[in-house]
């Protein structure tokens, strides 16, 4: 494995009285990509947004690059600049216009000029297949056309790592492959990234690990076809009986 | 009717013109106020919250009537901080201050209703591009909790501009106390009360019709 980009180090964390994260250790690569699966309720959403701190957690440290995430503030607004994220509900700022929504992060937070930002944006949109769009609302776009929009934004960021939180579960499925596409195209040029997800045939496809989550821990991390075909832990053989007969 | 207008008539015209300037004035300070305290309602920060909800606490639950003999009588007289050494200059600055801290806590709370129509995952979002809490409201909460807040603004608007006839115990300038004027010398009818209650429906009502459709033109699609 190369040098590790995300480094997660006994991280816990509590909902009330669920233990929604337990002892969690997990490092990232540089250039890996990681798919995490897991049953509704195992907390695999909570670990990717714990990674920019969306959710706070109680004990254990997270580092990106080699720093510790930071509790708040100016500095915590700076390490999620280089950690892009992209949401089950897409998320595109709704009064915005869709150059806009990509453009807003690096003109505000990176302080590049409009005309700058607007020119590479259009770039962006041009490769995820919505330049066309460029001028309209989000409300007016389809839900994959959104996601793809919401990718794009996070790429304007030029991100160190992309973290996806069940990119395609909101999608109707003639809209998912659209989506997995760009997340493949992605992978393979080389983007560290940490994907929720359900789809199967993108881990196969793409990812270097996936780890699979049940009841806040990890239970088993294998190459996608050893972890498809040969699953070690019961909790995994029974999860991927249930899902793999449809 | 014809009699009051023709002999009070720029008087009134005039009376109108003052309750424009305490209303725009007082409405503007509001505005700003108003949201100040909802960004501080909705900031991460524990002492930010508490300063603002005291804040709605205090001047929602207060009665117009006293906090503006307050400011004069009590501000004024007692401590000795004017606004103006002019007696007449001092009663509307501090009538509008009085206005605009008053409402700001009615303002505060439709805006804080705006921002609660914002999905979480707008905050969410502009977090995780790496905007502080600053920018995220300004560039992404505030812009649409604003289209959302349109028509209780509006409401909390027209609301003033009638208040703005409690500053009467204070101020002489303006509609209500030129009213009171007029009973005095001409005696109570309802040619009198008839006027001036048309002319507050003249600058409230064109104002309500204009929120409702600006709150439907602006409104955020989803």
């Amino acid at each position: 494995m190369t040098e590790p980009l995300v480094v997660l180090k006994d991280v816990n964390k509590h909902f009330g009285d669920l233990h929604v994260l337990q002892d969690i250790n997990l490092q990232i690569g540089k250039g890996e990509v990681v798919v995490v699966i897991g049953p509704s309720g195992s907390g695999k959403s909570t670990l990717c947004r714990t990674i920019n701190r969306l959710e706070t957690f109680e004990s254990g440290t997270i580092t990106i690059d080699g720093k510790p995430l930071p509790e708040e503030g100016k500095e915590l607004a700076q390490l999620r600049a280089d950690v892009g994220m992209v949401f089950q509900s897409f998320n595109l700022f709704a009064h915005k216009t869709i150059l806009d929504n990509v453009t807003l992060g690096p003109v505000k937070v990176r302080g590049q000029g409009k005309k700058d930002a607007e020119k590479r944006a259009m770039e962006l949109l041009e490769r995820v297949g919505v330049a066309q769009q460029a001028q309209k609302y989000p409300a007016q776009l389809s839900g994959g056309q959104q996601q793809r929009v919401a990718i794009a934004r996070s790429l304007a960021m030029d991100p160190k790592v992309m973290l996806f939180d069940e990119p395609t579960s909101a999608l109707d499925p003639e809209m998912i492959n659209e989506v997995l596409d760009v997340m493949v195209g992605l992978a393979k040029e080389g983007m560290t990234m940490v994907v929720v997800t359900h789809e199967m045939g993108f881990a196969r496809k793409a990812a270097n690990r996936v780890v699979f989550m049940a009841d806040g821990q990890i239970v088993e991390e294998a190459q996608p076809e050893t972890f498809f075909t040969a699953p070690r832990s019961d909790r995994a053989k029974d999860f991927l009986g249930k899902i793999l007969t449809h | 009717m014809g009699d009051i207008l023709s002999t009070y008539g720029p008087d009134i015209l005039r009376a109108f013109w003052w309750t424009i300037k305490l209303s725009f004035f007082g409405g503007l300070g509001a505005l700003v106020l108003g949201t100040i305290a909802a960004v501080m309602r909705v900031s991460p920060v524990a002492v930010m919250r508490f300063i603002g909800t005291s804040y709605v606490n205090i001047f929602r639950n207060t009665p117009l009537t006293l906090l503006m003999v307050m400011s004069v009588l009590g501000i004024t007289y007692i401590l000795g901080v004017s606004l103006s050494q002019d007696i007449t200059q001092n009663a509307i600055r501090w009538a509008i201050v009085v206005i605009a801290v008053y409402h700001g806590a009615f303002v505060c709370e439709a805006i804080r209703s705006g921002v609660n129509t914002v999905p979480a995952g707008q905050a969410e979002a502009a977090r995780s591009v790496g905007l502080t809490f600053g920018q995220t409201m300004r560039e992404v909460i505030l812009p649409q909790a604003f289209r959302g807040s349109i028509a209780p603004l509006g409401s909390v608007l027209i609301a003033l501009i009638k208040n703005t006839t409690v500053a009467a115990v204070i101020v002489s300038a303006e509609a209500a106390s030129l009213m009171q004027k007029i009973i005095e010398n001409e005696g109570g009818s309802f040619a009198i009360f008839a006027i001036f209650a048309l002319g507050f429906v003249i600058l409230t009502l064109p104002l309500g019709v204009g929120f409702t459709s600006l709150s439907r033109r602006l409104a955020v699609k989803r």
